[in-house]
C-alpha cells in the first residue's frame, strides 16, 4: 500500500526483495546502499541471527527524486529466505508495491527457487494480491559462481522454471560484483511507479 | 489499495499530535501505517530520530506482536511499551491499518502519556475514518 502525501507531494512505496535463503537478497541491498549513499539518508537496518542470516528483514529508504512533481521515497526491504521464517516473511510483505525475486543460479538450488516462488504466490494471496498483477522483476543471481567451478543452471532452464507463466522482465546478475543490481532496481522502480500511476488514474 | 491524504487531513493529524503530545514533553510522535510508511511525524525540534527506520521497525514489531497474540489466543495486544534508562517507546494501534509511535524520556509520567495517547487516537480515528480514501 503506497502512501501519497498530497500536502508535501511525497509518495512512499514499498519494494521487497524475495527469494530462497542465501540467494543474495541482502547482498543486493548492501550493494545499492554502498553505491547510492547520496540518495539514502538513513543507516541500513538489518535484523539478523548470530550466524549472519537475515532473521526478519533488511531495510533502508531510497530517494529517487521527483516524478510528475512528487518526491518519491522507495522503502527497500528483504525478507528472510530460510523456509522456517515464513511467518516473518509474510509480515514484511504487508503493503508491498513491487517485488524483485532473487533466484540462485546454482544448479543445486533449482528446487529451492521453485519452492520460494510458490511460497511468494501463496503469501501474496493472504493479502489478496495476485502474483500476475503485482510489479515483479526476476533476477538470476550468482551467474559468476561458474568461474569457481560451481555448476549453474542455464538461463533457459531458469526462465522455464520460474518465468514461463509470469513472463516478467528478467536479469542475469551478480549481486556480489554489482552486475545488473542497479539495472534490476531501476526496472522494478519504473514498473512500480507505472502501476501506481495506473491505479491513481 | 493505496492511501492518499490531503493537506487538510495531514494538518489536522499534525496539529493533534503536536498539541496533545509534543507540548506535554513527548520528543517524537509519529503516525504510521502497518506497512511501515510514515504518515506524519512531529518532534520537539531536536530532529534526532530517523523516523523512516523507526517506522519500518515499529510496524514489523507490532505485526510480530499481533501474530504472537493470535498464537497465544488473544485477538491482539493493542500496545507495546519499552522502558529504557533514559528514553521510552510507546506504540499503540490506532486501527487495523494505523499505529501511533511515541518516544519520550523518564520525566514524562506514564499515566499522563497513556491518557493523552488514548485521546489522540480517538481524534486521529475521526480524521482517518472520514477522510482517508482507498
Amino acid at each position: 500500500m503506497a502512501f501519497i502525501n498530497l500536502k508535501d507531494k511525497l509518495i512512499q512505496a514499498k519494494i521487497v526483495y524475495y527469494g530462497p535463503g542465501k540467494g543474495g537478497k541482502t547482498t543486493n541491498l548492501e550493494y545499492i546502499y554502498n553505491k547510492c549513499r547520496e540518495q539514502i539518508n538513513s543507516k541500513m537496518v538489518t535484523i539478523k541471527t548470530e550466524g549472519d542470516r537475515t532473521l526478519f528483514f533488511d531495510f533502508f529508504p531510497f530517494d529517487i527524486g521527483k516524478i510528475e512533481g512528487y518526491d518519491v521515497k522507495i522503502q527497500l526491504y528483504t525478507v528472510p529466505g530460510q523456509v522456517k521464517y515464513n511467518s516473518t516473511r509474510r509480515l514484511v510483505l504487508k503493503g508491498v508495491d513491487g517485488i524483485v525475486f532473487v533466484a540462485d543460479s546454482a544448479e543445486e538450488r533449482r528446487n529451492a527457487n521453485i519452492l520460494s516462488l510458490k511460497n511468494l504466490q501463496e503469501n501474496l494471496t493472504l493479502y489478496k494480491k495476485n502474483i500476475f498483477d503485482i510489479p515483479l522483476i526476476m533476477q538470476y543471481n550468482k551467474r559468476d559462481i561458474t568461474k569457481e567451478g560451481i555448476p549453474i543452471l542455464d538461463l533457459e532452464t531458469m526462465e522455464k522454471d520460474l518465468n514461463d507463466d509470469l513472463k516478467v522482465p528478467s536479469f542475469e546478475a551478480s549481486a556480489l560484483k554489482g552486475d545488473n543490481v542497479i539495472q534490476t532496481l531501476k526496472k522494478i522502480i519504473s514498473a512500480t511507479m507505472a502501476s501506481l500511476e495506473k491505479e491513481l488514474k | 489499495m493505496n492511501l492518499a491524504l490531503g493537506g487538510e487531513q495531514l494538518d489536522k493529524i499534525y496539529d493533534t499530535m503536536k498539541s496533545s503530545l509534543i507540548e506535554i514533553g513527548v520528543e517524537t510522535a509519529m503516525l504510521l501505517d502497518t506497512a511501515g510508511n510514515v504518515i506524519t511525524s512531529v518532534d520537539d525540534g531536536s530532529d534526532r530520530h530517523d523516523v523512516y527506520s523507526l517506522a519500518a521497525l515499529a510496524a514489523a514489531n507490532f505485526s510480530a506482536m499481533r501474530s504472537m497474540a493470535k498464537i497465544a489466543g488473544e485477538e491482539e495486544f493493542s500496545l507495546l511499551f519499552h522502558r529504557g534508562q533514559k528514553e521510552n517507546i510507546y506504540l499503540s494501534a490506532v486501527s487495523d491499518d494505523f499505529l501511533l509511535f511515541v518516544i519520550f524520556n523518564n520525566e514524562m509520567p506514564l499515566g499522563l502519556l497513556r491518557l493523552k495517547v488514548a485521546r489522540v487516537i480517538g481524534e486521529l480515528l475521526g480524521v482517518l475514518i472520514t477522510d482517508s480514501s482507498p
